[in-house]
């Protein structure tokens, strides 16, 4: 995940704290603090966003402890890149840490236990420090141990911290209490529930807030065996952060994953968790001891063993069979002069191979990437002993074919795209340096001066990526760069390259179509003899381009906008049988059923992801593709069982439906059907091309709604839904393998649910939550080429081409809250895997597209939003028919 | 015509809104050029110092009053708006390397008093144009984030407290003699810049009236982020509590270099952005020689593209400088602020967000 990107939950690295860490104690009382600062970088490198320091110990004098290992950690960029989490229950120690750290850092904690006076006194301090806080369910009368008592003292607590000193409710996060449970004794039974209770509760009451808490605790009673506790925590943590808990002190490499926890044991311990029988902890303790460790075996045994070293070492990179690879490469090394000479030798002349048959139509993207994967192996494999080969005799270095720097530019998240062009550039021995999503153009730009790049790329989805990539080019030319840039991805297109992004470069840039053209063009611009036709060729193609574009702008002719608003698309609404939504106002999903979503996934678009044309099913047979169609399908099912079964993914949604009427252009959405207050306004823009007859209108989304003065109530509804959550960390299991194979095709496979997540609730609107079309029965095929009343069209998309309005529609539907979703600074939605959209149920609704257009409705349009028509400009960048001054 | 506090308040307000702001450009280069020896620097007052005095250019508003306001006349007449008061060094801790501990807070105090007076003056001239005195406090010398010695990494040569402190005197001077804003600037260590914020907010709560503030941060090199480590943004996330009137950078880059810290920043910052780099790179004399058509050029550029809501000039930068930035960047739209949504912002070197 990128550095601006926003987390969802997070751990809180816990083992640099002195009560729960018996080693780190050890270090620290034995004045060993070279070995405690390890243990901190041990805490981020395996992936820590926040580390908790904790000095409370008797023996120790907790102020200086607390100053040397903070003023320690500075000096430490790999460690203190980090936020601090200072920890201690005494405030002269809290205050020691604050007095060492620049960054911003989290307080843990203070609370209402002395009274509000040092409560306050605190909070002012902590506020004048800037910090963060963490305020435990404590007050005069003790610990808060049931769930009204959590709630009650973080109540009282956030209303004295936000309205007497003004501190800022998102710097507030509640820890209300974890205790242990299965203690045996009754009255503990309740505590995770009343955690997960008390949870749910202050983070639907006190906005903007948070939750954390020590989640060791919970399984105290069950010391010594760990996989118990492992079990219990995961369990526990499951539960709790749908609740909204959204941090957590947790050791995560003790942490077992919810999905693999077996059943009979996952059972036992929800009963305790959630208090579900009153014999829950002795059946615990029954299983307690059965589990230690399992193993597993498998039994493979094929022909192509038996041939040499360099054969199967081809064999496993064109068939992408990674089971022997270590094995195999450890022979071929101890048989080489040098581990270089393995990639060198056979590894490279096995990857020729696949490139061959790539190039020649033979083989086809999935199985490349499957190629890379085995390939990536076997290099990770060798580096030991390369960088050994290294210390020892520094010039004995590989040569690649040049070093390429790939971005998805700033703003945008999706990068299944330009994964792909890196697995297969790497396939062909380029460098790459791959700087992940949400890059910002200064670390693109220092990053390829530092490699001392030879190609930049930059890929994005989403049309606001489209300036930020202009913005890139921009900024290469006022730094004088020369070094050539490729773009790529779902919105951009050689006209846009060309038009918009090539003349803010002096260097060369080109647009690249997919992942196979990606080598090609590469090749070519690394080459001493090819590169300046190459370059010359497509300057050249690009203004004409360019002229062509002119010629068919000067064609464009757009009518006035209030012309094209008169020209509306006229609906008889005297005649409007209205329906009344079934339920209005907001319907959650926190967590929908995956194995339903999979059966109406769409697959088509899956095969175009890897580059496979054709429709589904057919391409299954097609006589080409059909092969490595067949095995990525096979693969998808796989996974897609996997998912579903352990649960990687957890599907959310929201919906709304509302009282809505247009006024103008603009869609008004009412908190009731009497219409007084208005919740929301989205605004629509609307075509302008030339057109005289209401037969062909120019269209707009608001002409759906019915017009505040036909004194009809109608209805708009929009929606969010999310599979991205959970994909995170198996994304990152299968990149930390070198499985870029399965690193994308979950990906690919998490858009597709989304998809199909959209079309299946946009059907439970149509027949359940708004019910216009109760009697509908479509199959799936018909489902997926819409043939319904009503549309679902997406802010950003052809008929309201508007980004920004998501962040109304999120606003209206407090989405982030509801389904973890959340936007950047470009509109992209983040996890990646989201759709979200705008329901209009009138019969006559249907998709078009605004267009180009004009400078008044531009005008019009950023007056009406409130905005300056510069911002507004450059947002509608690809839409506008003229250019801005 | 002399104005209230409070009315200077509402105009700085409404100045900032309407239109991009320009700061004035470097004092030390300035005082260079007038050459002044040991004997100028002491005056009559300290003639018989124990310590050398010459290069301590704090000390001119006590011992050379009339040189100081000439420069800063020079600058509003080249069409600043912001005088920053003489006193980059004006704090205990760093005039102990001259002996002056004892002095840092008169040199607050006159500094402010005589930068409030040219800018008094030139307001009642052009009253539709009125012009403002930004009390400067300085890094100091010492950092409390960075050890001094290698084998040592937990050393420090100053603390939060002692900082703290000596911030503390030096705002009360400067306040006392009359500033319209306080300026937490040239920024390499954080830290330091905590412990001027604290001290900043305690003064407040003694007078009960509270000022402006504007901080500045220091990226040093291309690395892109400050002395002590920081990315732009892990700066900013740092400082945001005190809810500054601007956030920018300065020092350390020439424009062209500056410019894309200054564009991370005014695209997360929901404040005013303030800007003022050096005059280009130095030279391998160590001189600033980029020319004020030049960088009036490079700074119109960012006003073109809607980045910052204040600029102005930092080393190596004249009256002429400033006069070609207020030119570059007369009549253009300031920066419009964005609205940025509300999350839990953490920083250690670099930034963390989790959303609410």
């Amino acid at each position: 995940m990128s550095q601006d990107a926003s987390a969802t939950f997070v751990n809180i690295g816990e083992r640099t704290n002195v009560t729960g860490s018996a080693k780190f104690k050890k270090l620290i009382l034995n004045d060993d603090y070279e070995a405690a600062l390890d243990v901190a970088r041990q805490q981020v490198l395996s992936g820590a966003q926040i580390i908790d320091i904790n000095m409370d110990e008797a023996m120790l004098d907790s102020e200086a402890a607390m100053t040397r290992f903070l003023n320690l950690i500075a000096s430490e960029p790999d460690i203190s890149r980090v936020p601090i989490m200072i920890d201690s229950s005494k405030w002269t120690v809290i205050e020691a840490g604050l007095k060492c750290v620049q960054g911003k850092s989290i307080v843990n904690s203070i609370s209402l236990k002395e009274g509000e006076e040092p409560f306050f006194e605190q909070a002012r301090k902590l506020k004048r420090y800037g910090a963060a806080v963490v305020v435990m369910a404590f007050d005069q009368d003790g610990q808060a141990d049931t769930a009204d008592r959590k709630v009650e003292i973080c109540t009282r607590s956030y209303k004295l911290l936000t309205e007497k000193i003004n501190f800022p409710p998102e710097d507030i996060i509640f820890d209300p209490n974890i205790f242990a449970v299965a203690t045996g004794i009754e009255e503990h039974n309740g505590y995770a529930l009343d955690f997960i209770e008390a949870t749910r509760r202050i983070k639907d009451t006190l906005p903007h807030c948070h939750v954390s808490g020590g989640v060791s605790n919970i399984s105290f009673s069950f010391r010594g065996n760990e996989p118990i506790r492992e079990a219990m925590h995961s369990v526990f943590l499951y539960h709790a952060i749908q609740a909204g808990m959204d941090m957590g002190i947790v050791n995560a490499g003790q942490l077992a994953v919810y999905a693999d926890i077996p059943e009979n044991l996952k059972e036992r311990v929800e009963d305790v968790i959630l208090n579900r029988r009153d014999d829950a902890t002795d059946r615990l303790l029954e299983i307690a001891d059965e589990y230690r460790g399992a193993g597993k075996k498998r039994v493979v045994d094929l022909a192509w063993r038996e041939k040499s070293v360099q054969e199967r070492l081809s064999h496993a990179l064109v068939n992408g069979i990674t089971d022997f690879i270590d094995e195999d490469t450890e022979e071929a090394r101890l048989q080489s002069e040098r581990p270089l000479h393995v990639i060198e030798g056979p590894l490279m002349d096995g990857m020729n191979v696949v490139g061959d048959l790539f190039g020649s139509g033979k083989m086809f993207l999935p199985q490349v990437v499957k190629s890379a994967r085995v390939m990536k192996k076997a290099v990770a494999h060798l580096i030991p002993f390369i960088e050994e080969e290294k210390a020892k005799n520094p010039s004995a270095t590989s040569r690649s074919k040049g070093k390429i720097v790939l971005a998805t530019v700033k703003g945008d998240v999706h990068d299944i795209g330009k994964n792909i062009v890196g697995v297969v550039l790497q396939c062909n021995n380029f460098d790459i340096v791959d700087l992940g999503v949400m890059v910002s153009c200064a670390k693109i730009l220092e990053t390829a001066t530092a490699e001392n790049a030879d190609i930049i790329g930059l890929s994005g989805l989403i049309t606001p990526s489209l300036e930020e990539m202009a913005y890139v080019a921009s900024e290469m030319s006022r730094l004088g760069m020369d070094t050539p840039l490729l773009i790529g991805g779902a919105t951009t297109s050689k006209v846009h390259t060309a038009v918009k992004i090539a003349p803010k470069y002096d260097g060369s840039t080109i647009y690249v179509t997919d992942a196979s053209r990606a080598v090609g063009i590469a090749s070519k611009l690394l080459s001493d003899t090819l590169k300046d036709d190459f370059v010359d060729g497509v300057k050249t193609e690009y203004e004409e381009v360019r002229a062509a574009h002119e010629r068919g702008q000067n064609k464009k002719k757009r009518q006035a906008f209030t012309d094209a608003q008169s020209n509306a698309l006229k609906i008889d609404w005297s005649s409007y049988d209205l329906q009344q939504p079934n339920a209005p106002g907001i319907t959650v999903f926190d967590d929908y059923d995956l194995a339903e979503l999979a059966a109406c996934i769409d697959w088509s678009p899956f095969f175009a992801t890897w580059e496979l044309r054709g429709a589904f099913p057919k391409i299954l047979d097609d006589s080409v593709v059909g092969e490595a169609a067949r095995a990525l399908y096979k693969d998808a099912q796989v996974m897609l069982q996997q998912i579903i079964s352990e649960k990687w993914l957890t599907a959310k949604a929201i919906v709304g439906l509302w009282p809505a009427n247009t006024v103008g252009d603009d869609i008004e959405v009412y908190g009731d059907t009497d219409r007084s207050t208005v919740l929301q306004k989205f605004h629509m823009l609307r075509q302008q091309m030339p057109r005289q007859d209401s037969a062909r209108a120019n269209m707009s989304l608001a002409d759906f709604i019915a017009p505040r003065d036909t004194g009809i109530t109608d209805t708009l509804g929009a929606f969010v839904v999310t599979t991205g959550h959970g994909i995170n960390s198996h994304v990152k299991a299968y990149e930390d393998a070198h499985d870029d194979y399965n690193s994308i095709l979950l990906k690919a496979l998490a858009d597709r649910l989304a998809e199909a997540f959209a079309e299946r609730l946009h059907q439970k609107v149509r027949k359940e939550l708004w019910g216009y079309a109760e009697d509908e029965d479509l199959a799936n095929e018909e489902l997926i080429s819409e043939h319904y009343q009503g549309i679902r069209p997406a802010p950003g998309y052809p008929a309201s081409p508007d980004h920004t309005e998501k962040g109304l529609l999120w606003d209206l539907l407090d989405a982030e809250k509801h389904t973890g979703v959340s936007l950047t600074d470009s509109f992209a939605m983040w996890p990646a895997s989201s759709v979200s959209g705008l329901y209009f149920g009138h019969p006559d609704s249907r998709y078009f597209g605004v267009g180009k257009i004009g400078r008044d409705q531009v005008a019009h349009y950023a007056s009406r939003k409130g905005l300056d028509q510069r911002t507004m400009e450059r947002w509608l960048s690809p839409n506008l028919n003229y250019e801005p001054v | 015509m002399t104005t209230s506090r409070q009315d200077r308040r509402a105009q700085l307000t409404a100045a900032i809104e309407a239109r991009i702001l320009v700061l004035d450009g470097a004092m030390g280069t300035m005082i260079q050029s007038y050459n002044l020896d040991e004997a100028a620097f002491r005056g009559g007052r300290f003639k018989d110092w124990t310590h050398d005095l010459k290069g301590n250019n704090d000390l001119l508003c006590l011992t050379q009053p009339g040189i100081l306001s000439e420069i800063h006349r020079a600058y509003l007449d080249a069409g600043a708006d912001i005088l920053e008061t003489n006193t980059f060094s004006s704090t205990s801790i760093a005039q102990a390397d001259y002996g002056l501990q004892d002095y840092a807070r008169e040199l607050n105090l006159e500094s402010a008093r005589s930068a409030r007076k040219v800018c008094d003056n030139v307001t009642a001239l052009t009253p539709n144009k009125p012009r403002f005195v930004a009390g400067t406090l300085g890094p100091t010398n010492r950092t409390a984030s960075i050890s001094p010695d290698v084998n040592d990494p937990a050393k420090r040569n100053t603390s939060f407290d002692k900082l703290r402190t000596a911030y503390f005197e030096a705002v009360e001077g400067l306040v006392e003699g009359g500033v319209d804003l306080l300026m937490v600037e040239t920024i390499f260590d954080t830290l330091n810049a905590k412990a001027a914020l604290y001290a900043i907010e305690d003064v407040f709560e003694k007078t009960g009236d509270r000022l402006p503030v504007m901080i500045s941060g220091t990226i040093t090199d291309a690395s892109g982020r400050t002395l002590s480590g920081q990315t732009a943004e892990a700066f900013w996330n740092s400082v945001r509590h005190v809810a500054p009137f601007t956030i920018g950078l300065n020092c350390a880059l020439g424009a062209e270099q500056l410019r894309p810290y200054v564009s991370d920043i005014s695209r997360i910052a929901d404040t005013n952005l303030c800007a003022y780099p050096n005059a280009g790179l130095p030279n391998e004399f160590g001189e600033y020689d980029q020319s004020p058509e030049e960088m009036g050029a490079l700074i119109g550029s960012w006003a073109d593209h809607g980045l910052v809501n204040a600029v102005g000039g930092c080393c190596g930068t004249t009256p002429e400088h400033i006069r070609a930035i207020a030119e570059a960047v007369d009549g253009k739209a300031p920066r419009v602020i964005p609205t940025v949504e509300r999350k839990l912002r953490l920083s250690g070197l670099e930034p963390f967000a989790l959303a609410s």
